[in-house]
């Protein structure tokens, strides 16, 4: 018995040195592109950089933040993330709350049709083209409209929505409660988890989703900050100044592009430690089968 | 009244859903934006003809037929080691700590993450800087075909699998205790009960997962392949997705572009179909 406990001993000290590696491993390409945004062009150019700056200077941030389109894309980012979510929320709410109504007629014609799309699309040309027919083309109304309703998430809150006894909704209605006072009074004080969750899903799909951009937008000053983020890093395509009036490189190119993925990352993580519970609670809803 | 509340979403499934099902009609004709799909003139199965016969989109099929696979033998496994050793970590600072670094990339998108991947592999990046303090030539991993797929498929890994080992965590946290209490009993060490208890309990998670990732065999990501591809590596990297994406609407070649997607999405359905009957016959319930 002892000499049992002893391996397992073992096994656990190994098991928690894995996964200490493992987080570092997952830690340490962080670590490398701040250092980069925060070191000179000299020890960038060298390999000296890893994961602490070398030559600590804060240029890069400095041209960061005196670019307009920065700023631009920031604010495109941020209205696409609260306006399409509102519409995704509001729209999910109203169908998940309809379909979890038993009595209603033709209900699961509804679900079979919005089961149908989960599985087969018309694909990204006719999509393109109805966006193009609808002249939604180049308007912020591309990305926030094709995506209005997940139909994973609909479902997800319409089992929800049914686990409310159906007795609560019952007597709201004797009370003369109309179906929108008991959405708006019952159903959704009721299944608050399940909306922050929903809400959370939603956001960090419009925050993150940059390929429907790409195809759909056109005018610079509509780019969300994902998409001016792939153009610094991929294009090198930016107003940002790297040399002084002698033409001397100041920033490192890499510095800048390390920059503007940090600037990125910051409202990620500033949110995250807030939400982290509810997005783990999510999963567990999409797991739990009937 | 609850009619009422369906009709913004069901007018969005129709318009943005069905609508797009209608236009696949193009991918029989000769589309020309100017005459509609209504005046373009049929050319019955001409495009599906022109790239079953085309290099490029042999090219392009295998790709990503590779990657998927790849992806799936390599990607999907990480995840259920991963909540096995994360469920035996009884340090609570430690579990949290570490599951936060594993959860957190899922949040970046494939923008800032692949920026961040590009970072570490470049020139001056950390990974050749290392290389160097050895003694080695740097490799310029972008720009040479035979580390591109590895590159999709490793930081995919990284990315993705923190995130995924929760279902599994879940699944674990759901064995009945006793089954481990009788076991200990008995004088199983804890090799034994990992592969006698937790294993066979959770296998019906795994299987479901497993055939679920089946079904999406040919979607695996144009938001990452678009982000960390060049031209460079086409060869090996071009994948469906990015290849209808440059045809159709960078080239405007609608119809051919339409054609394989429409291939893409019949293939992805009979998947999820013959995925479905799987799932129902080895008890696991179907989706459907």
């Amino acid at each position: 018995m002892r000499y049992a406990a002893l391996s397992d001993r073992i096994g656990h000290a190994v098991n928690l040195v894995l996964l200490a590696l493992m987080g570092l491993v997952a830690l340490f390409p962080f670590l490398h592109v701040l250092s980069q945004s925060l070191s000179s062009h000299a020890a960038i150019v060298s390999g000296r950089v890893t994961v602490y700056p070398v030559g600590l200077q804060l240029e890069a941030y400095q041209q960061l933040l005196q670019d307009r389109a920065f700023y631009r894309s920031f604010g495109v980012a941020i209205v696409r993330t609260v306006l399409g979510t509102a519409i995704n929320m509001t729209l999910t709410c109203l169908m998940a709350y309809s379909l979890s109504r038993k009595h209603l007629k033709g209900r699961g014609l509804i679900m079979n049709m919005i089961i149908f799309t989960m599985i087969f699309n018309g694909g990204m040309i006719p999509t393109f083209l109805l966006l193009k027919q609808l002249h939604l083309l180049d308007t912020i109304w591309s990305l926030l409209l094709p995506s209005a309703v997940s139909a994973f998430n609909l479902i997800l809150l319409k089992n929800f929505f049914q686990t409310i006894p159906e007795s609560l909704a019952e007597s709201a209605r004797i009370d003369g409660a109309g179906h929108g006072v008991i959405l708006r009074r019952l159903f959704v004080p009721l299944s608050l988890p399940a909306m922050a969750t929903l809400t959370l899903f939603y956001a960090v799909m419009h925050w993150n989703t940059y390929f429907d951009a790409v195809m759909y937008i056109n005018n610079p000053k509509l780019l969300p900050l994902q998409v001016y983020l792939r153009n610094v890093i991929v294009l090198n395509d930016s107003n940002m100044n790297v040399t002084d009036f002698s033409g001397a490189t100041l920033i490192s190119p890499e510095s800048l592009k390390a920059a503007a993925i940090i600037a990125s990352i910051v409202p990620m993580i500033a949110v995250y430690p807030f939400v982290q519970h509810y997005f783990v609670k999510g999963v567990m809803l999409g797991a739990v089968k009937e | 009244m609850l009619y009422l509340f369906l009709i913004p979403g069901v007018a969005y499934f129709i318009i943005f859903k069905y609508l797009p099902m209608y236009g696949i009609i193009i991918a029989f004709q000769d589309y020309s934006p100017f005459r509609g799909i209504s005046g373009s003139e049929f050319v019955g199965l001409k495009h599906f003809i022109r790239f079953f016969t085309d290099d490029e989109f042999a090219t392009v099929f295998r790709n990503t037929l590779l990657i998927s696979l790849y992806k799936l033998v390599f990607g999907f496994p990480v995840p259920i080691l991963l909540a096995l050793m994360l469920n035996e970590v009884r340090i609570g600072w430690f579990k949290k700590t570490t599951q936060t670094l594993f959860y957190i990339p899922h949040f970046f998108s494939w923008v800032i993450f692949g920026g961040i991947v590009i970072q570490v592999l470049s020139s001056t990046g950390i990974v050749n800087s290392v290389l160097h303090r050895f003694g080695m030539e740097p490799v310029l991993f972008f720009e040479h075909k035979e580390y591109f797929r590895s590159i999709v498929v490793i930081s995919d890994i990284v990315k993705e699998s923190g995130w995924a080992s929760i279902v599994y965590l879940a699944a674990i946290a759901g064995v009945d205790p006793a089954l481990y209490e009788a076991a200990r009993m008995d004088g199983a060490k804890k090799r034994h009960e990992i592969w006698h208890i937790t294993l066979p309990c959770i296998g019906s998670t795994i299987m479901i997962l497993l055939i679920l990732r089946l079904g999406s065999v040919l979607e695996l990501g144009v938001q990452q392949v678009f982000m960390l591809y060049n031209p460079l590596v086409y060869e090996v990297g071009d994948i469906i997705d990015t290849y209808v994406y440059r045809v159709g609407l960078t080239e405007q070649k609608y119809s051919f572009a339409a054609a394989v997607g429409l291939f893409q999405s019949v293939v992805g359905l009979i998947l999820i179909y013959v995925a479905n009957g799987l799932s129902k016959r080895f008890g696991g319930g179907g989706l459907w």
